[in-house]
């Protein structure tokens, strides 16, 4: 178990190697750039070409790219990520305060997605066809269908628009004020979570359904265990595999949500820095981000395999 | 109905002991998209304490299904017993509430399936599984305790080293391994009525054998009865005491192993009989196999299900169904036929 987690904790190195490269090279692939964006804004310069080549040469962006690739890899080595274009503050920092809003915003969104799903999903299977039934699966439908950014812009504007009321995005310390916390990440993470309980919701009725048919299901029911053991004990824990596998699919697209989530709710998460970064073509702001958000996601993958360890003792990590 | 009554005052006459289950006009049917099945269509027979009875008959003869009646497990829906009596130890478990039904189930007649490779769930340890009659119907209370009982259990069915198995997972048994394992759950609260069915069936020849003594052994010493599920004959000769033979959701033919192997009087019991090898027989003796197809349950011909196929079928067979009438204090059959004669 130890050596496994090692070993794909090692495997992880490659990865992150060639993930630095495609975010380093493509970020200076996109249209418009840095140089352009601070020669127009800065009234003081004519934006001649002298002016153009010693701002070049002031940020370093006149060497080749490899130059400057194997520099910036060299102090991301050092945990140097560098620092922002524009304002001169290091990366890092600017990620410090920025990751645990977007991490609570993700992980509550996850967590309401599970807890409506995986519950949704088995009353849908055990109670197949009926009204019940039916009403969940027309609301994980409903939940896929609306855009994320529809329901939250209609959730911001509508009620400021009848009652002159906006969701709060003063953001207070989780463990100093928990419901003061909550009330303003719930909103949001529950949109942000809404597709995803659907498909969590869909994904855990089909396996139930699947699992309930299985010959040990009869051989619970012959032994006179009730239901909700049936259900619950033989039942769920079956059916959550592909569930867990679903879940480590859909981290990135959630990560990805947040980007448009806290711009709605001007929640001042890495979704709003990124966004802002790209704007401006601040290069080590978005590279940075990249590469630790590319770290995240192959760390929850990792954790994702670790469960299924957990959920099916046919797995064995050291062979 | 007519033989309901008959059976009932013939079974007083002969003085047997009261039945611990007494199952009659059994009809269990499958609701499908178009029309219903009748997997069984009027069982009557009965298991007296003790005993092993069997029940035999090809796939879709409704064996399989008549057992999960009993103890009502038939998926609902589309399944649905329409009618019928099971009476168990003085009780009609069709009547039960479904908790009271419950606690009957793996209590007092537990259920030994086919296939132990799908029927022991993949993400419990043996132990647990073992645990859970236990704990349900037995109270059976603190770790230690539910551990020696299942050590005990394993030890009963002859499973070596019982207290690293009691940790393994069902994929690191094999087969055989599993099915005892499965015997252990069965036995677990000492039950009175153990259904089998096709216990035997995705085994070896080898462990076949040994699983079927097992089995034997244990309903002997406890003076368990048995219910023994199985379209494999030879099973049949040497465990049961008595035989119930069925087709098309019916019973046809009914007596003790000895009457059904040495005179069976049903066609269709012969003809089993007949395509059964036999190591008494010349060499080179072909088998004979009964022609046709077995009817389909959704729209079953008029009269003996079985008319289509028999050699001695009349005309009054395609007109009537036979009832079971009784030929000797054992020996039922549900046919209009005079065997002896026609031969």
């Amino acid at each position: 178990m130890m050596f496994y987690f090692l070993r794909r904790l090692l495997a992880l190195i490659p990865t992150l190697l060639i993930a630095s490269v495609i975010a380093f090279c493509v970020v200076r692939l996109v249209p418009g750039d840095v140089l352009d964006l601070m020669l127009s804004q800065n009234a003081h310069s004519s934006g001649t070409i002298e002016d153009r080549a010693q701002l070049e040469k002031a940020l370093g962006l006149d060497r080749p790219l490899y130059v400057q690739y194997f520099e910036w890899l060299g102090n991301v080595l050092r945990g140097d990520f560098g620092a922002s274009l524009w304002r001169n503050i290091p990366v890092l920092e600017e990620v410090a305060t920025r990751l645990p809003v977007t991490l609570e915003l993700g992980v509550l969104a996850l967590l309401l997605a599970l807890l409506i799903g995986v519950p949704t999903g088995i009353y849908s299977a055990i109670r197949q066809e009926t009204l019940g039934d039916h009403i969940g699966r027309s609301f994980s439908i409903l939940a896929l269908a609306i855009p994320n950014f529809w329901l939250g812009t209609l959730v911001v504007i509508l009620p400021a628009i009848w009652w002159g009321w906006s969701p709060p995005n003063q953001i207070q310390p989780f463990f100093e004020a928990p419901i003061a916390n909550l009330q303003v990440f719930f909103v949001p993470a529950l949109i942000l979570g809404a597709s995803l309980s659907a498909v969590i919701m869909r994904m855990t009725r089909t396996m139930m359904l699947e699992v309930l048919r299985q010959d040990y299901i009869r051989t619970a029911w012959a032994k006179g265990l009730k239901e909700r053991v049936i259900v619950l004990r033989h039942g769920l824990r079956n059916a959550l595999i592909p569930v867990v596998t679903l879940v480590g699919i859909m981290v990135p697209i959630l990560f990805s949500g947040t980007v448009i989530i806290e711009q709605i709710f001007r929640l001042p998460g890495m979704g709003q820095l990124l966004l802002e970064a790209v704007v401006n073509r601040d290069y080590p702001v978005i590279t940075g981000i990249f590469l630790i958000t590319g770290l995240l996601v192959m760390l929850v993958n990792l954790l994702v395999d670790l469960c299924y360890g957990y959920l099916d003792p046919k797995v064995r990590y050291d062979s | 109905m007519a033989s309901v009554q008959a059976e009932t005052t013939a079974a007083e006459a002969t003085a047997a002991p009261a039945p611990l289950l007494r199952v009659r006009g059994l009809k269990t049917v499958f609701r499908q998209e178009h029309g219903e099945v009748n997997a069984v269509n009027g069982v009557n027979f009965d298991v007296r304490p003790g005993e092993t009875v069997a029940i035999v008959g090809e796939s879709g003869s409704g064996k399989s299904i008549t057992a999960m009646s009993i103890l009502r497990l038939i998926p609902s829906p589309p399944g649905e017993i329409v009618d019928g009596e099971i009476e168990f130890a003085g009780r009609d478990l069709l009547s039960l509430s479904e908790e009271e039904i419950r606690l009957v189930r793996g209590n007092e007649i537990a259920m030994i399936f086919q296939e132990p490779m799908s029927s022991l769930n993949p993400v419990l340890t043996i132990g647990q599984q073992l645990a859970e009659p236990l704990i349900v119907h037995k109270r059976v209370q603190g770790k230690k305790a539910i551990r020696e009982r299942c050590l005990e259990l394993l030890r009963q069915v002859r499973i070596p080293d019982p207290e690293r198995r009691l940790d393994c997972y069902p994929h690191e048994f094999s087969g055989g391994m599993r099915q005892r394992a499965m015997i252990a759950m069965g036995l677990a609260c000492e039950p009175r009525l153990i259904i089998a069915d096709e216990p035997t069936t995705a085994l070896d020849v080898t462990v076949q054998a040994q699983i079927l003594e097992l089995l034997k052994e244990l309903t002997r010493t406890r003076g368990t009865s048995m219910i023994l599920i199985t379209h494999d004959l030879g099973v049949v000769a040497r465990y049961a005491d008595r035989i119930n033979v069925m087709y098309a959701g019916r019973i046809v033919e009914r007596g003790t192993a000895q009457e059904i192997f040495n005179s069976p009087k049903h066609p269709y019991t012969i003809g089993l009989m007949e395509s059964m090898p036999r190591l008494n027989q010349p060499a080179g003796t072909r088998l004979k196999p009964i022609p046709g197809q077995p009817p389909d349950l959704s729209k079953l011909p008029r009269g003996c299900a079985f008319s289509p196929r028999c050699r001695f079928a009349t005309e009054r067979c395609r007109q009537e169904t036979p009832e079971l009438t009784q030929l000797s204090a054992e020996h039922w059959k549900a046919c209009w036929v005079d065997i002896d004669e026609a031969v």
